[in-house]
């Protein structure tokens, strides 16, 4: 195998971890935002929303492990530090975790006077793991300095990140729901945008001020030339977002309720794809890259091999569950 | 002080985590494949008694994933925030390991389990039962392959040490290492016994409590027989694994046999309280020569002890005691099994007295698990990896205090979870797991019409 040369191996898996933590926050993103909107709804409606994403939250935490997991087993030195730095931001993301994941059983399965706690640890439990990594990114974005203004920044971050996922989880809902709840969810979208939109400035904006080097970047003349489709095509999609939300209604626009949804995503790649391109190829910014921080050349290549042979299937069985659960999921009901 | 010193918290925050973690797979594995029996059973007899279990323990298998899964997810983060030295020293080997892992089991059982318990009425009757077959599939997959990871981390094979560093050459050899099938046997015997008690302890429950449905008999049964069946073979297969551990950790089993120094005809130790600072026994009470037997199959057997290793064998109490836990808990759940399989035979229905004895014995799989764990990983001190990286030299920066308040963070929380989860078990069991809320009012029949 010739063509996998270290350059090609490290690249690989770079954009392996690139795609994964997109699919996490794209898919996690959907079912914590459900998570952060529940409080919003009352009695029947919770139920409606957590049917939702009942089928699929359990897949879509995999794709964290498995971003997690890359870091960990392909870029060792990488998560060394970064866990290390995030520390406390990932320990309160994993405590947010755990009290969403056990309450989405326990709500219906613990007494019914409970209910209300685990709606509420729930949606706590959501807030706290999105507000977490919002806070890790914004921390990421500031090279995971420690002094005031760089902390002070990543908490202005989480926030934002918290609204990107209640965007997500309110486009999601207006997808799978219908009636008074579409209705409702689509007024949520409506709110959530404008912080999220927030969000993109801020980190857009921190990202060159942070290193001289991602400044050089951004501000060279035919660079400037190759990035701007994507402020763009963002700005573009916001607009487009907000005039949805604003004109929805839902015997008009049901046909077409899958525009929030798929737009919300496009924001997310967008994001996605300008940050990669901002801080490429580190990994810590101006500290490590994914040169440096690369496992070895023959655990890359034995790594690869499974990622070959597994993603593919993986891909297919996630479509076809997706398949099966498609459409409103107002009867879903549990075996 | 203690309270600050980095490596001990961190030992003690992996423990904790890891030991919260497994008591959950353990109940899932083996209720997966009791899932995937039921399941068969229930299509052969459609809307009967076996279709009334399914709806059960379906739930109460959902309830404990979900643990599982939040636990491990915590697990999957802990490798790399508490020992970042362990990456760097053996990645090459644990890094396709456990990519391995999340690749093969964890996308197959999270994605299957979704269409398990959500997806009866919207996928034919053949895609329903391959998910509940694919779920159990997947849970087995990753014992598979966290334990081949694991024994390897006991019996490194397949490798060679490069300027420090660990490099794999034969996947094959890392994989089956020498403990290795020992190990996954050990296991799943242990996620089938403990399964097995959980289901017969909450089914002994629900009978107690007035519930007649021909259902709880049924699993009642068919948790017994396993049990009956698994208990035997669970300490067949422990024994065969000593004589594994005799061979490759000889420092470990000096330290489960309580033995100080070389000798032969070794007695077999019930009691001893062993102290490390006179390097003897106090209180003992033994059989003699019977570990002599039982280790070499030969009544003056010479068995190394522990002088033999000096400053390089674990710390032998907890070993010591991790080991006679788990053998007197086992032979325990041996008796009971018996017991219970034997009121089946004779009058195919189970005493009242025994039901009151299962109840209380719902969650003791736990026990030998945990100890069985405890013995083998502290049997492993003070390496990481046996002869290649020292627990010490594996630790990151974090500094003591900072692992002092996460840890106390977790135990709280573990606490408090432990005993929802156990009362919620409890509870399900009280309501036939009706759905409060939504469900509550309607006849179950709704879950297949919905
Ligand atoms: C003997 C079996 C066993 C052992 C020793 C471990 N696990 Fe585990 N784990 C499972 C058996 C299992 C399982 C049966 O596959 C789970 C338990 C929850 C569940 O019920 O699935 C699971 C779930 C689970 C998940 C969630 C997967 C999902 O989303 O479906 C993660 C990330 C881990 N585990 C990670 C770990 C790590 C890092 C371990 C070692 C240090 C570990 N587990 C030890
Ligand atoms: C699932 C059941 C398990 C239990 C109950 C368990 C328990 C423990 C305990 C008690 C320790 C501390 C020993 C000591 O410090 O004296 C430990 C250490 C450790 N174990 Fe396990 N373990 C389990 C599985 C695993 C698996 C599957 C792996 C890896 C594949 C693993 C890797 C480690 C590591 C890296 C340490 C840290 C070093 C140390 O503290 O000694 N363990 N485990
Ligand atoms: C009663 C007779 C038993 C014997 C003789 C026995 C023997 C052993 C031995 C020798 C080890 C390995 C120590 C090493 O690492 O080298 C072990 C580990 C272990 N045992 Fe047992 N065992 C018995 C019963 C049980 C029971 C009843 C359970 C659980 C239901 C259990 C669960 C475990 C587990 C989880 C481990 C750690 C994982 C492993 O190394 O496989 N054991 N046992």
């Amino acid at each position: 195998m010739e063509f996998l040369t270290r350059d090609v191996l490290v690249l690989s898996f770079a954009a392996l971890m690139g795609i994964a933590i997109m699919a996490y926050v794209i898919l996690d993103g959907y079912d914590l935002g459900v998570g952060v909107l529940l409080p919003q709804a009352k009695g029947h409606d919770r139920d409606q929303m957590i049917h939702t994403i009942a089928p699929f939250w359990d897949a879509n935490e995999t794709w964290l492990v498995l971003g997690g997991g890359i870091l960990l087993v392909a870029f060792p030195i990488a998560h060394g530090i970064i866990l290390n730095a995030t520390y406390l931001a990932v320990l309160i993301m994993l405590i947010g975790l755990i009290l969403r994941g056990v309450s989405f059983e326990l709500r219906v399965k613990a007494p019914a006077h409970r209910l209300e706690l685990w709606n509420q640890m729930f949606a706590i439990g959501s807030a706290t793991a999105g507000l977490a990594q919002g806070f890790m990114l914004g921390h990421f974005v500031v090279a995971f300095r420690d002094d005031w203004a760089s902390l002070l920044f990543a908490a202005l971050v989480a926030p934002c990140v918290l609204s990107a996922y209640t965007l997500m989880g309110a486009s999601w809902l207006v997808l799978k729901t219908e009636g008074d709840l579409q209705h409702r969810a689509a007024r949520w979208g409506r709110h959530a945008l404008w912080l999220t939109a927030l969000g993109i400035v801020l980190v857009s904006l921190a990202t060159p001020i942070v290193s001289p080097r991602i400044f050089a970047r951004w501000f060279s003349l035919d660079r400037i030339v190759i990035m701007s489709p994507i402020p763009l095509l963002v700005t573009w999609a916001v607009i487009w977002l907000s005039r949805w939300f604003y004109q929805f209604d839902a015997d008009e626009h049901d046909h077409r309720a899958w525009i929030p949804f798929t737009l919300t995503i496009e924001l997310f790649l967008l994001s996605g794809l300008g940050l990669a391109y901002s801080t490429f190829p580190y990994v810590v910014i101006d500290q490590l890259t994914i040169w440096d921080a690369a496992a070895s050349t023959p655990t890359l290549k034995m790594i690869l091999l499974g990622v070959v042979i597994v993603l593919p299937p993986i891909i297919v069985y996630s479509a076809f569950s997706y398949r099966i659960f498609k459409g409103k999921s107002t009867h879903l009901s549990e075996a | 002080m203690i309270f600050m010193d980095a490596v001990i918290l961190s030992r003690i925050q992996f423990a904790a985590n890891i030991s919260f973690h497994i008591i959950f797979p353990t109940i899932s594995i083996g209720l997966a494949w009791f899932l995937v029996y039921i399941r068969g059973q229930a299509d052969k007899q459609p809307n009967g008694a076996w279709d009334m279990a399914f709806k059960f323990w379906v739930k109460v298998f959902a309830l404990t994933f979900a643990f599982g899964v939040v636990s491990g997810v915590t697990m999957s983060f802990q490798f790399g925030t508490n020992w970042p030295g362990y990456m760097k020293t053996v990645g090459a080997v644990a890094g396709p390991l456990l990519a391995y892992e999340v690749l093969s089991a964890f996308f197959l059982e999270a994605t299957f389990l979704g269409i398990m318990l959500f997806g009866q009425n919207k996928v034919s009757p053949a895609v329903y039962k391959l998910s509940v077959w694919l779920v159990a599939g997947g849970t087995t997959l990753s014992l598979f392959w966290i334990l081949a990871l694991n024994s390897w981390m006991h019996t490194p094979a397949g490798i060679e040490v490069v300027d420090g560093k660990v490099v794999a050459n034969d996947w094959l050899a890392i994989i089956f290492n020498p403990s290795m099938p020992y190990r996954t046997v050990h296991m799943l015997l242990a996620s089938a016994a403990t399964a097995s008690f959980f289901v017969m302890g909450i089914s002994a429950f629900r009978v107690l409590i007035g519930e007649r449905g021909e259902d709880i008999q049924k699993t009642l049964r068919m948790a017994s027989v396993v049990a009956a069946v698994v208990m035997p073979l669970q300490i067949l297969a422990g024994d065969i694994h000593g004589l594994n551990t005799h061979e490759y950790q000889p420092a470990k089993l000096a330290a489960m046999e309580g033995l100080w120094h070389t000798e032969s005809k070794v007695p077999l130790l019930l009691f001893a309280v062993p102290d490390e600072a006179t390097q003897s026994n106090h209180y003992e009470i033994k059989i003699p020569q019977l570990a002599s037997l039982v280790i070499t199959h030969s009544l003056n057997g010479e068995i190394r002890g522990l002088d033999e290793f000096p400053n390089a064998h674990p710390p032998v109490f907890p070993v010591f005691w991790g080991f006679r836990v788990m053998v007197g808990s086992g032979m325990l759940m041996l008796v009971l099994s018996w017991v219970t399989w034997w009121f089946l035979r004779q009058s195919s229905s189970v005493p009242i007295w025994l039901m009151r004895v299962l109840v209380p014995a719902t969650f003791i799989g736990w026990v030998p698990t945990l100890a069985g764990w405890y013995t083998t990983e502290i049997g492993r001190q003070p390496y990481l990896v046996t002869g290649i990286l020292k627990t010490a030299d594996a630790l990151g920066q974090v500094s003591g205090t900072t692992i002092f308040g996460s840890l106390t963070a977790y135990l709280l929380l573990y606490a408090i979870l432990l005993s929802v989860y156990v009362t919620t078990v409890f509870y399900m069991a009280r309501t036939g797991a009706k759905l409060p809320g939504h469900d509550a009012s309607q006849p179950s029949s709704h879950a297949l019409a919905g």
